[in-house]
């Protein structure tokens, strides 16, 4: 992918208004793969008791960085929607520390994009949450490729 | 022997309306997300009002699917919270009065989730609606519907296991 198209990528998914909500940060981004993180914030806590940040979060990062990996692939994708996400969450994810997504578009087909994702915290060696989705792949139609 | 005299309609209505109450605004995520409960009986219907912060893709504009995936967690979560608490309440054991931030009773947690996206979700408040399929002691299994202006055409439905808390803290 060509780096203005990453730096539009980039923009386009810092940009959105829920993003910014959550101070997401794009770490890095290219050919399918995007790492993006979340900030520790006591406003995203879902349990008061302990800290821990409410899944729902969790989840909200994980689709981004599947939307952003698609969007990054090289089949140069127009823009993309989740059609199913599945989150497992294997542990809370420990409070003060920023969480990482890292996902990767594995597959494509001509209108469907397969993507899988890990977040961690700052132990990078004990996945918080894994995710898997399948979303849909706008590609560039054929006309618009001729004019 | 008579029966008990049933307790004033509005003496219920208080006592469920203030557990439902502490159960939300213990929960910061839940007030970021400005996300409410519609109760009727037992039935709780959450909304998600629309908002800026809500968006994802700003060209439709269209509500985040993070977002969406995080508002129906939301009411797996507090639903299957309030069918729990729901026999505890109605005996009076649970008392809104008594409930602060320590002494809240613990949420279950999400094992797994699954998200289905039907149609995107437009820049207006949604609904949801949860189901309690299965709950044991350990183990429970949640659906959730979501919709905005039509009840009957959901904009995403979701599936997830959840661990009980334990009796015993």
């Amino acid at each position: 992918m060509a780096d203005d198209k990453v730096t539009l990528v980039r923009q386009f998914i810092e940009g959105m208004p829920h993003s910014r909500a959550l101070d997401l940060r794009v770490e890095y981004l290219k050919d399918g793969v995007s790492e993006i993180s979340m900030p520790y914030d006591p406003k995203l806590v879902g349990d008061p008791a302990t800290g821990v940040i409410h899944g729902g979060a969790v989840s909200a990062l994980m689709d981004t960085s599947g939307g952003a990996a698609v969007m990054s692939h090289p089949t140069d994708s127009l823009g993309t929607a989740t059609l199913d996400l599945r989150i497992d969450y294997m542990r809370p994810a420990t409070p003060g520390q920023r969480i990482t997504a890292r996902a990767e578009c594995y597959h494509v087909t001509r209108s469907i994009a397969f993507v899988r994702a890990v977040a961690t915290d700052e132990d990078r060696d004990r996945p918080v949450a894994t995710a898997t989705g399948a979303f849909t792949l706008e590609r560039p139609k054929k006309s618009e490729d001729q004019a | 022997m008579s029966a008990r005299r049933p307790e004033p309609v509005q003496q219920i209505k208080q006592r469920r309306d203030g557990v439902l109450n502490a159960l939300l605004t213990g929960i910061p995520y839940i007030q970021f997300l400005d996300i409410r409960f519609d109760r009727r009986g037992d039935e709780l219907t959450a909304i998600l009002p629309f908002d800026e912060k809500v968006i994802g893709n700003t060209m439709l504009p269209a509500i985040h699917g993070g977002v969406t995936a995080a508002f129906l967690e939301v009411t797996a979560i507090v639903g299957l919270s309030w069918a729990t608490l729901w026999d505890q309440m109605e005996t009076g054991e649970l008392n809104p009065d008594a409930l602060t931030p320590d002494t809240l009773p613990k949420m279950p947690k999400t094992i797994d989730f699954t998200v289905d996206y039907l149609r995107a979700g437009l820049p207006r408040d949604a609904y949801a609606r949860a189901r309690v399929n299965r709950s044991g002691r350990r183990y429970a299994s949640v659906h959730v519907e979501g919709w905005q202006d039509n009840r009957d055409r959901l904009f995403a439905q979701a599936t997830g296991h959840f661990l009980m808390p334990s009796s015993n803290g």
